[in-house]
């Protein structure tokens, strides 16, 4: 149970819960650095490390497969025209290798699934999750269910997840990107004026990133590198909790919530590969997914400065006609209500 | 092509500091045959194939082989400028103009990676720890890994982050103090200083003496 504590009361929860102060203390960083402290009611778990890895009693093979996992995990690349068609790694938008709070860790996938999921209607699983990444943020398509390194991806989840509650109650503690309170107005001038001056260093002017022999060390922000249509970073929301809870790299929270929506406003008006539930016409798309998904994102819509209409191509990226196999795949279609 | 975007950009942020006379000189193209010519007082501390020297308990110079043309021209404009600030530096930095700058810059960026010093007789320990902050980072302490910025094998990212495997541990230590100690500013938008500031004197060691053990093969 040293994954459970509250906010109030600390050092008698924790004496209670028996939860290690060195636990409590890793997050105490984030606090001081002004991530919010865990409220009470929270489920504030610490995901192990590769290094706790070494020291943990499980079998060797386990052992091996789970550093595959990390592997992947933080050089995905090396699916590049397999599996991933852009310039993209997990650990690109899941900073610090998905242990990190306010980044989207991941570990939560692996106690809250199976569950019924809103984005593809159905109920998934931890691979199914995974999956869905490979589509949309990967641009790419999956490895196939069961394949050794869809096994070692889940792997990495499940022991990120190590000594964590299957299915809890309690709302967990820096789960996704939480998207700082929307501002009243959205400016792309002032985004792409923020942006020059603030990301262009890293992610360059025309927002593909930076490779530097071969590899990626800056990830493509727009453009034929970076994720699709479909990913939920395109949602102008989530991609403003990324950026509020982790931008510039090494500084979070050094923008202001305004600035942060703005340059995410800039960032998500910008051209990608397409969505891969497109079937040939954007409006048909927006109309499956425009009141759902695309309600958050710019898809389709057009863009003020210009009258450019985003999305409205059948640019698919690197991919080319490669579909990913597991978008709109049906399940349970015989199950009676 | 990348090169000259990320001098382009360097400009900017020049600019955007409202130091308008850097426009002519970050746009100046380095001639490395010039260069050598100019860089005649440099060799007595960075040597004449640009490896520098661990000086323990002294003030190492670093190797300038291999850095990047763009890294090495703005650090001169900052000695020169005030905006970095070594005492050293300063006055052979100011003998120089702006074409000349160029020139050492190109000069020494197309020299082969030279093998670092300082690293030696570091224990096990404090060499993984090193390896730890450079290739994946601590992050709950917030310190992301050397490498995110610094490329792969840190041996250097565009025009802006220079290659810090195979610099000697005795010139990281100081910079990384440097920084912790708001002596050094002039990276761009405090994206060392941050990281630096949550380093602890044994992370400082650690990640100064991994890097100076490691050796970058030159293309």
């Amino acid at each position: 149970m040293r994954y459970r504590m509250t906010h109030l009361a600390l050092a008698i929860a924790t004496l209670a819960a028996g939860m290690s102060m060195a636990a409590w203390a890793e997050y105490e960083t984030l606090a001081e650095m002004g991530y919010p402290a865990p409220e009470a009611g929270e489920l504030v778990h610490v995901p192990p490390t590769m290094a706790d890895l070494e020291e943990a009693d499980l079998h060797p093979e386990l052992k091996k497969v789970i550093r595959r996992g990390y592997d992947l995990f933080t050089d995905t690349q090396q699916l590049r025209g397999e599996n991933v068609f852009n310039d993209m790694n997990c650990s690109s938008c899941h900073l610090g290798e998905g242990r990190q709070p306010f980044s989207a860790p991941v570990w939560p996938a692996a106690v809250t699934l199976p569950n019924f999921r809103g984005k593809n209607q159905h109920v998934n699983n931890l691979e199914e999750r995974i999956a869905g990444c490979f589509a949309y943020s990967m641009n790419g398509t999956p490895p196939a269910y069961g394949s050794d390194d869809m096994l070692a991806l889940s792997a990495y989840h499940r022991w990120l997840a190590t000594g964590a509650p299957m299915y809890p109650d309690e709302p967990i503690y820096g789960r996704g990107f939480p998207p700082p309170e929307r501002p009243e107005s959205l400016s792309y001038e002032r985004g792409e004026a923020l942006y020059v001056e603030q990301c262009a260093i890293c992610h360059s002017d025309d927002g593909s990133g930076l490779y530097e022999n071969g590899e990626y060390v800056f990830p493509a922000l727009w453009g034929d590198g970076s994720n699709n249509w479909g990913a939920g970073i395109v949602r102008t929301h989530t991609a403003a909790g990324f950026i509020k809870n982790n931008m510039p790299l090494g500084q979070p929270l050094s923008l202001s919530d305004q600035q942060a929506w703005d340059v995410a406003y800039y960032m998500t008006q910008q051209e990608r590969p397409q969505d891969p539930r497109y079937s040939g016409d954007v409006d048909e798309v927006l109309e499956k997914f425009g009141a759902t998904f695309h309600k958050h994102s710019s898809y389709g819509q057009v863009r003020e400065h210009d009258g450019h209409r985003l999305a409205d191509h059948a640019n698919w990226g690197e991919k080319g006609d490669i579909v990913p196999w597991n978008v709109g795949q049906p399940r349970f279609e015989d199950l009676e209500d | 092509m990348m090169r000259t975007v990320r001098i382009a950009r360097g400009l900017s942020l020049l600019l955007g500091l409202g130091l308008a006379s850097g426009q002519a000189q970050a746009q100046q193209e380095g001639d490395a045959e010039r260069g050598q010519a100019a860089a005649g007082t440099c060799v007595a501390c960075h040597q004449a194939d640009g490896s520098g020297m661990n000086v323990p308990g002294g003030e190492s110079w670093p190797r300038l082989a291999g850095l990047p043309a763009g890294y090495i021209a703005k650090q001169l404009h900052d000695f020169k400028a005030g905006r970095r600030e070594n005492a050293s530096m300063m006055p052979f930095a100011s003998m120089l103009d702006a074409q000349q700058i160029a020139d050492v810059a190109a000069y020494y960026s197309q020299m082969p990676v030279t093998d670092a010093q300082g690293g030696e007789g570091a224990d096990e320990a404090l060499l993984r720890r090193g390896e730890q902050l450079a290739m994946r980072g601590d992050w709950d302490a917030y310190i992301v890994s050397c490498k995110s910025c610094h490329g792969p094998g840190n041996a250097g990212a565009g025009a802006t982050f220079p290659g810090i495997a195979s610099q000697h541990a005795g010139y990281i230590e100081t910079q990384l103090r440097a920084w912790q100690a708001g002596e050094r500013h002039n990276d761009p938008q405090n994206l060392m200083g941050a990281i630096a500031q949550r380093m602890s004197d044994g992370d400082i060691r650690a990640v100064s003496a991994w890097l100076a053990n490691q050796s970058v093969a030159s293309d």
